[in-house]
């Protein structure tokens, strides 16, 4: 039996980076990772990435980053599938390497976002979503998830207030997480009465532009067990990719999310696992609304009962299933191509007992999901401590 | 929008035609050469223009092209055909807005396309003429 094993990970502070480039902050996470490996040279370069065209006029991620990196000559490519970009990158070198294709990979996730203005940005956002259909109508990527949030509120009969606790735990979180940035917290009333960016979604709804890079270096699970410092190795257990339409309307049920039924559904049935095995889960909270109906369609709660998790403490810390655990995508940061490697060294270092005052007691198996647009690409990964 | 797009969208735009599967006898909007669930090639659909709003937003924060519009309504229309369809709402206050109430398609202008490019316009929807907001309260 086969299997992958991520044996070193890194992650810059996500923040405002205006004194680095694209490519500096990806050579600084896969040099860090590579040294947290302890390996010189792995066989390829995965870049998940999802709008380094349109921000920063610069394509061709691969043999860009190879090169800045100090691993010019080695394969290397861009992955993009918007906001799951980061995931997806993990899944094709995690297949290599299972597939004996490669001994060991690079995967980094990358984003510079903030070098440019905010429409600018809003702009590219929305082209992970329908440009003929939704975009040229005038909707932006929050307007499109504003329009789940009020449609799911009506149907289930759910206050705006019912979200709170996924934006005030994440919060909580990022306090224990140095490389957060927004480590401060936001109480309940404070989310009530942010600024409106497309109602009913306001500002503490949404997830921080920002820059950030995040790697992981995978190898086979039998390398994996026969290094030194193998008690660190987190055993790759699943990691499943689905899509959906990429336009909300084309769906039957927009409340819905299939893509996130069906990588979730599959990952528990390659891992082997049940929903209770989970210990914690690295959400994909660009969006409270987004939380929630992916917590629904993983299966976590039954439709229209997702905020109920937050509301009873479950998703704490201390709770059965804490989420968010560094401070998720709300308040760590969405770095949106590299969000889905961020996920994935956080859940790293949970494994590995490595995530300081944020850690959550006896962590052996975590899930992380990378969602890009509407949903529309999910990729769900199941990791496992070392025994 | 480049110009080619907007010429390649038009029939939808401006009539919206869509499309229609034979073997899954269902309209699709917006229309597609070959059927999404079974790949079956359609065939021209007109759709009445009536339908209901599914859900709506005001955008406060628009994208480049958008951005000085803002506050705007967008929404997902429920065609009484059966399709969901996302353009802005016109001619209506938000705060009389709810969902299931009917509308029905206009044509509009959507934005221009700079000093030089050509005016992009498209249906929107609207409430009905005559039909009022059920009294609350």
């Amino acid at each position: 039996m086969g299997g992958s094993a991520i044996i070193g990970a890194a992650e810059l502070p996500v923040g405002e980076h205006w004194m680095k480039s694209l490519a500096e902050l990806a050579a600084d996470a896969v040099r860090a990772a590579l040294r947290d490996a302890g390996l010189d040279r792995p066989d390829a370069l995965f870049v998940g990435n999802m709008l380094s065209g349109e921000l920063t006029a610069q394509q061709h991620l691969g043999a860009l980053v190879a090169d800045h990196a100090g691993l010019a000559g080695i394969e290397a490519v861009r992955v993009e599938a918007a906001c799951a970009s980061g995931a997806a990158a993990l899944r094709i070198a995690s297949a290599m390497v299972e597939a004996g294709v490669l001994d060991t990979a690079i995967v980094v996730g990358v984003e510079k976002m903030t070098d440019r203005s905010g429409p600018d940005v809003t702009a590219a956002l929305a082209s992970a979503a329908d440009a003929d259909f939704e975009v040229d109508q005038g909707l932006s990527f929050v307007a499109l998830n504003a329009l789940l949030m009020r449609r799911y509120m009506h149907e289930y009969g759910v206050s705006h207030a019912a979200f709170a606790p996924f934006v005030t735990n994440a919060h909580e979180n990022a306090l224990g997480n140095e490389n957060a940035m927004l480590r401060f917290r936001v109480s309940a009333e404070a989310f009530g009465e942010a600024k409106m960016i497309a109602d009913p979604v306001n500002l503490l709804d949404s997830a921080p532009i920002c820059d950030g890079a995040a790697a992981v270096v995978v190898a086979s699970r039998q390398r994996a067990e026969g290094r030194r410092g193998a008690s660190r190795a987190v055993g790759i257990r699943a990691c499943v990719s689905a899509t959906d339409t990429v336009a909300l309307h084309d769906r039957s049920d927009p409340l819905r999310l299939a893509a996130v039924a069906r990588s979730a559904g599959r990952a528990f049935e390659t891992a082997g696992i049940g929903r209770d095995d989970i210990d914690l889960l690295e959400a994909h909270d660009a969006f409270s609304i987004m939380t929630v109906l992916s917590l629904e369609a993983s299966g976590f709660a039954p439709g229209g009962a997702g905020t109920h998790l937050g509301e009873s403490g479950v998703i704490a810390r201390g709770g059965s299933l804490p989420i968010s655990t560094l401070g998720g995508l709300k308040a760590r940061g969405h770095p949106v191509g590299a969000t889905g490697v961020y996920q994935i060294v956080e859940a790293v270092r949970q494994l590995r007992g490595e995530a300081g005052p944020a850690q959550v007691a006896n962590a052996r198996l975590a899930m992380a999901q990378n969602i890009g647009g509407s949903a529309a690409t999910v990729v769900t990964t199941i990791l496992e401590a070392a025994d | 929008m480049d110009g080619a797009r907007q010429w390649r969208t038009r029939a939808a735009r401006y009539s919206l035609l869509g499309a229609y599967c034979g073997r899954c006898d269902k309209p699709e909007f917006p229309p597609r050469p070959r059927c999404p669930r079974c790949g079956h090639e359609t065939t021209e659909f007109a759709f009445s223009g009536r339908g209901t709003v599914y859900s709506y937003s005001v955008v406060r924060q628009g994208p480049d092209g958008f951005a000085d519009q803002v506050p705007y309504v967008v929404a997902l229309v429920a065609l009484e055909e059966g399709p969901l369809l996302a353009a802005q709402l016109t001619d209506v206050e938000p705060g009389e807005l709810r969902i299931g109430q009917p509308v029905e398609m206009v044509t509009r202008r959507l934005r221009d396309d700079g000093p030089q490019g050509t005016v992009l316009y498209s249906y929107k929807f609207r409430p009905p003429r005559g039909w009022q907001t059920a009294p609350s309260g």
